[in-house]
């Protein structure tokens, strides 16, 4: 019996058409972009201007305080303007826009392919690499690195999981990641639970993967401390919340709790990888593997791309834009956020491109709730959506409030079950922004 | 980029489901009973179930198109023809058309209609209907038509059903023990009774249908057939004179296609398992209860409208586990 | 017979008694209130609204007695007979206040500000709002899902299908207010309604630079500043790449609407001026909203 969360989930097809795709780099853009806001926590505050020159790795943004982090320039070029572009939240941003010339690196980064086992650094010093690396938690929600990895001094952290679950369908960058650097990975881990000062690291991975499942228990086999767990086959096994209980089988108690406070850390293993090139190679974060798919894609690959590259330039990698696509989503279909147009940059958080076809994308008609009750069978977080959306339409926020509603990972189970298409997590989302509102005014009056 | 992108937020994908997806699937898990009591019944049997969906949809389509003014009308999403055909299946074959008419429109006008349509009702149409012709018309309502009469209708000869039987031998007349049909035949469905509730066979396998393409979870069904056979279990033991063996009770009148069918209806029925459980459970007892010791021989309808009107409570006091709920 | 007189008889009787415990319940348990709210109750529009900041039109009546005075309450939806009425009431003085309506400040119809995208999620603006900057390339302008028609409850506001936009009905509008928190995006104003109900308006609330303004919307305010340099009283202010039109200064002079190059500025109920400004740089004729006649005097 493989391992599993307990309560809901649901089973979409995995269509992982990548998943043997090996992964490419993909070519330098013309003009790399990047929004000052790549991650949880205050945008970063540009440390360039017009005109200035810069190089691969160079900073061009300074964090804003502890939640925060810095933005390196992806390749070298000159400062063009500091102006706004809509970037993938669908809203207008302000951004760096660097025109690229040639592809000169910082000095001090290692561009070579040698594996670096060792780690002699202090945890300060690996603290300190990671933050400079402006590290972001390249699973989607792009919380600082090295906040995750300082918890507070009275929280007891006994174990690492390792996030490697990519349960959302299409996404298969993870996937390659391991099968492709998994030596790599395994320093990464070895430097993070040095980080943290713990003995104890578990991966998840998903049982669709069995080749990377079956490399990645070779490798840890060969040291200590390190363990895979597969899991079963359910979305969203890669929750942070799900992936814990399935792993550990603790359940990580509601906002304003942390998995910190059932002993838990968990990491992306996209992050893993950064993690290793920043500390052992002194390599800022400038690329990440993006995944660029669909089921009309000519050739669905997975990408290594510079941040700051247009996605129009990896569809056309991809075979170009398929003529049905009706809709272009930036992760995966479940999560993913809606791209107003191809202009868009690639960013930190940036784990796929997937183009939808009209038939698959189409939303039909709202129809009215029939009580099937199929949306708290598939809530993994025990609510009950239906309730939650009424409320919200009728602007009851302490009926929310009372019904766990700021306990919705917006996983988008519910709506996506829905016989009636209800458009639930549109609602919910409003109602979470209102009761946050609430028991933020509420916090403070405090 | 030819055309215009769709902005709206996640989920991007659906599973497929619709409504009409779910109504299609109970309809077709309640073909086998519609061939069963072809089977039993004859012509009365299809008389009385054409007659049935066809004048729920057309008030459905009345009330829709000039009472509300409801421009797209939802006769086409399969649950006008579900009650008439359950509506059907809770009445007997000799029924004369004017009544299932007005049943018909009590199920769809008061029971649906009035409160706002598809998923706004707190009671189940069909049972809305049937409760209003069985006191309306008692009589017409409980004489029942011997089996396997094919050409008769409303001329057809009737006779005592088992479950008549049953509630006579509770009252002390043992005499009639004798005249109790086997098992089997309850099972198979060559016995009196309702259109729908004669074949169990036919019954369980609607269920089987009806579980294996996810339409229904188990809890509701299994809970009041347990909760019966509990309960008529321990009478039976306590006094097997008065009180016949479980499984009768389990395979006679409208309780299998009650448990089946009518309790599981998704707008009347709570929402959470926890919930379902309790639900089933009580429509178990107050069948039980109106069947030993109240006037009417058959208690289903009733138990399941009372445990309908139950059900708001019962969602607000069964709510699902909670993720990361700290237990006290 | 007799059993026919004993029902009623015996029903007569219970009748007769409950009617007497609700009138001693009612005398003995009564709430001491004063006449006088009941009397504002009744001459109040009853639409519970909101206007005047307190909730329903009760509690507004409770104020207008229980207060010392009646500074800061005042029913927007009610003529200026029922608040003398109300001072008379009360026998306090009630502040005048000058007529308003409702503004939508936005002229981003579907020529002028043509869709891009499809935005397919719940019909609500708040909701679209919070998930996306919108279907056209303007991030402030309306939404079109209709928040502010929802909440309206005097009938004063409605969506125009051809061009995507709310139009307000200056007759039945009492500037409530309630569509101005409605609108997510503040392009809702309450402005002063003046002689004529003539008012003069930037229809525009976009603060991107010019060139991006202006390639969205054909008749967006690029922050050009001209109007501001006309204006002989002072009331225009540019902000944001944006112009304000300040209405307690504007004195309906129109020189800012001739000065516009983009057609943003807008003036209701004035009778046509010969020359008509053309459209700079752009062959979309700019959509003239069907409430904003322009009325003769008679």
């Amino acid at each position: 019996m493989l391992k599993t969360f307990k309560i809901g989930g649901v089973h979409p097809e995995p269509n992982k058409i990548s998943a043997g795709k090996k992964i490419v780099t993909a070519a330098l853009p013309k003009q790399a972009v990047f929004p000052l806001s790549q991650h949880i926590g205050a945008p970063a505050v540009p440390c360039v201007q017009r005109g200035d020159t810069v190089l691969v790795g160079t900073r061009i943004a300074d964090p804003v305080g502890f939640v925060s982090a810095a933005i390196h320039s992806s390749v070298s070029g000159k400062v063009a303007k500091i102006d706004t572009v809509v970037d993938t939240s669908g809203f207008r941003k302000p951004a760096i826009f660097i025109d690229v010339e040639g592809d000169k690196w910082e000095s001090d980064i290692d561009r070579s392919d040698t594996l670096i086992l060792q780690c002699t650094i202090s945890q300060q010093e690996i603290f300190d690499r990671i933050k400079n690396a402006g590290i972001v938690g390249l699973g989607g929600a792009c919380f600082p690195t090295h906040v995750k990895l300082m918890p507070p001094k009275d929280c007891k952290i006994d174990t690492l999981i390792i996030n490697a679950a990519e349960c959302e369908p299409f996404l298969t960058a993870d996937h390659r990641l391991m099968l492709e650097y998994p030596d790599q990975i395994i320093v990464g881990i070895r430097i993070m639970l040095k980080a943290l000062g713990i003995e104890y690291a578990v991966i998840g991975i998903e049982e669709n993967k069995p080749d990377a499942i079956a490399l990645m228990r070779a490798k840890t086999s060969m040291v200590s401390g390190m363990e895979v767990v597969p899991l079963k086959m359910k979305y969203p096994q890669g929750g942070e919340k799900q992936l814990i209980e399935a792993v550990t089988g603790r359940r990580v108690p509601p906002p304003p709790a942390l998995p910190v406070s059932v002993g838990c850390v968990v990491q992306n293993i996209g992050t893993v990888f950064a993690v290793y090139e920043a500390v052992q190679k002194r390599k800022p974060l400038i690329e990440r593997i993006v995944t660029v798919t669909g089921k009309s894609v000519q050739n669905p690959s997975n990408l290594k791309v510079r941040l700051g590259t247009p996605i129009s330039q990896l569809i056309e990698a991809a075979g170009g834009l398929p003529e049905d696509t009706s809709k272009i989503v930036s992760g995966g279909p479940m999560m993913g956020r809606p791209l107003l147009g191809t202009d868009v940059p690639v960013v930190k958080g940036t784990s796929g491109i997937l183009m939808i076809p009209e038939s698959d994308a189409v939303r039909h008609k709202e129809r009215t709730c029939i009580r099937c009750g199929k949306c708290i069978t598939a809530c993994p977080m025990g609510l009950e959506p239906y309730l939650l959306a009424v409320a919200s339409e009728m602007e009851d926020w302490e009926r929310a409030e009372e019904n766990w509603i700021m306990s919705c990972i917006e996983c988008g189970c519910c709506q996506s079950t829905c016989p009636s298409r209800r458009p639930l997590l549109d609602w919910v989302r409003l109602a979470k922004s209102r009761v946050n509102d609430i028991i933020r005014a509420r916090n403070t009056k405090i | 980029m030819a055309e215009k992108l769709y902005i709206s937020t996640s989920p991007h994908i659906h599973s497929g489901d619709t409504i009409e997806r779910n109504m299609r699937w109970v309809i077709i898990a309640l073909m086998p009973a519609l061939v069963a009591s072809f089977i039993v019944f004859g012509l009365g049997a299809l008389i009385v179930t054409a007659t049935s969906v066809a004048f729920c949809l057309l008030f459905e389509w009345l009330i829709a198109k000039f009472l509300l003014k409801i421009k797209d009308t939802t006769i086409s999403d399969g649950s006008a023809v579900i009650t008439g055909i359950l509506l059907a299946f809770n009445l007997p074959s000799n029924i004369p058309i004017y009544m299932i008419a007005m049943g018909a429109l009590i199920a769809i006008g008061v029971g649906k209609m009035a409160f706002g349509g598809l998923g706004k009702n707190p009671f189940n149409p069909a049972l809305v209907g049937r409760v209003f012709l069985l006191i309306s018309f008692p009589a017409a309502m409980t004489s029942w038509p011997v089996p396997h009469q094919f050409m008769a209708y409303t001329d057809a000869v009737t006779g005592a059903t088992p479950l008549s039987l049953m509630s006579l031998i509770a009252g002390g007349d043992a005499s009639v023990a004798a005249q109790l049909p086997g098992l089997s035949s309850l099972f198979l469905g060559t016995t009196g009774g309702c259109l729908g509730e004669v074949s169990v066979l036919a019954l369980l396998l609607g269920l089987v249908i009806l579980l294996w393409r996810k339409v229904i979870t188990w809890h509701i069904p299994i809970s009041i057939l347990a909760t019966v056979a509990v309960l008529t279990g321990i009478m039976w033991f306590v006094n097997p004179v008065l009180y016949v063996n479980p499984l009768y009770h389990l395979c006679t009148g409208g309780l299998m296609l009650g448990a089946i069918f009518m309790a599981t209806d998704y707008v009347t029925s709570p929402m959470t398992t926890k919930g379902m459980v309790w639900y089933g459970i009580g429509i178990g007892f107050l069948t039980v209860l109106i069947r030993y010791f109240g006037s009417y021989p058959e208690g289903m309808s009733f138990a399941i409208l009372i445990m309908n009107g139950v059900t708001p409570l019962i969602n607000n006091w069964c709510k699902p586990k909670r993720f990361g709920k700290i237990a006290k | 017979m007799l059993p026919i007189l004993t029902a009623i008889l015996v029903l007569g009787v219970i009748g007769l008694i409950l009617g007497i415990v609700l009138y001693v319940v009612a005398r003995k348990f009564a709430v001491d209130t004063d006449p006088r709210v009941e009397q504002i109750i009744e001459i109040l529009p009853g639409a519970n609204c909101g206007g005047c900041g307190l909730p329903g039109c009760a509690a507004f009546a409770e104020a207008c007695v229980k207060r010392d005075s009646m500074e800061g309450l005042n029913c927007p939806a009610s003529s200026s007979e029922v608040m003398q009425q109300i001072a008379a009431i009360t026998g306090r003085a009630v502040q005048e206040l000058t007529p308003k309506v409702a503004v939508v400040r936005c002229n981003g119809s579907c020529e002028n500000r043509p869709r891009v995208n499809n935005y397919d999620g719940a019909s609500r603006c708040v909701i679209a709002a919070m998930q996306t900057g919108g279907e056209t390339g303007c991030f402030y302008g309306c939404l079109g899902c209709g928040d502010c028609v929802t909440v309206c409850k005097f009938d004063a506001i409605h969506m125009n299908p051809e061009t995507g936009l709310p139009e307000v009905d200056q007759e039945k509008c009492t500037a409530c207010g309630v569509c101005v928190k409605a609108c997510p995006r503040g392009i809702i104003e309450l402005r002063n309604k003046n002689k004529l109900d003539r008012r003069i308006y930037v229809s525009c609330v976009n603060k991107d630079k010019g060139p991006v303004a202006k390639k969205a919307c054909a008749v967006a305010c690029i922050g050009c500043g001209k109007c501001v340099k006309v204006c002989s009283f002072d009331a225009i202010t540019l902000e944001n790449n944006l112009a304000y039109i300040d209405f307690e200064k504007c004195r309906l002079c129109r020189k800012c609407i001739d000065e516009c190059p983009q057609n943003s500025i807008w003036a209701v109920n004035f009778p046509p001026k010969r020359v008509v400004t053309p459209a700079a740089e752009t062959t979309l004729e700019p959509v003239k909203e069907s409430v904003e006649q322009d009325k003769q005097d008679n």
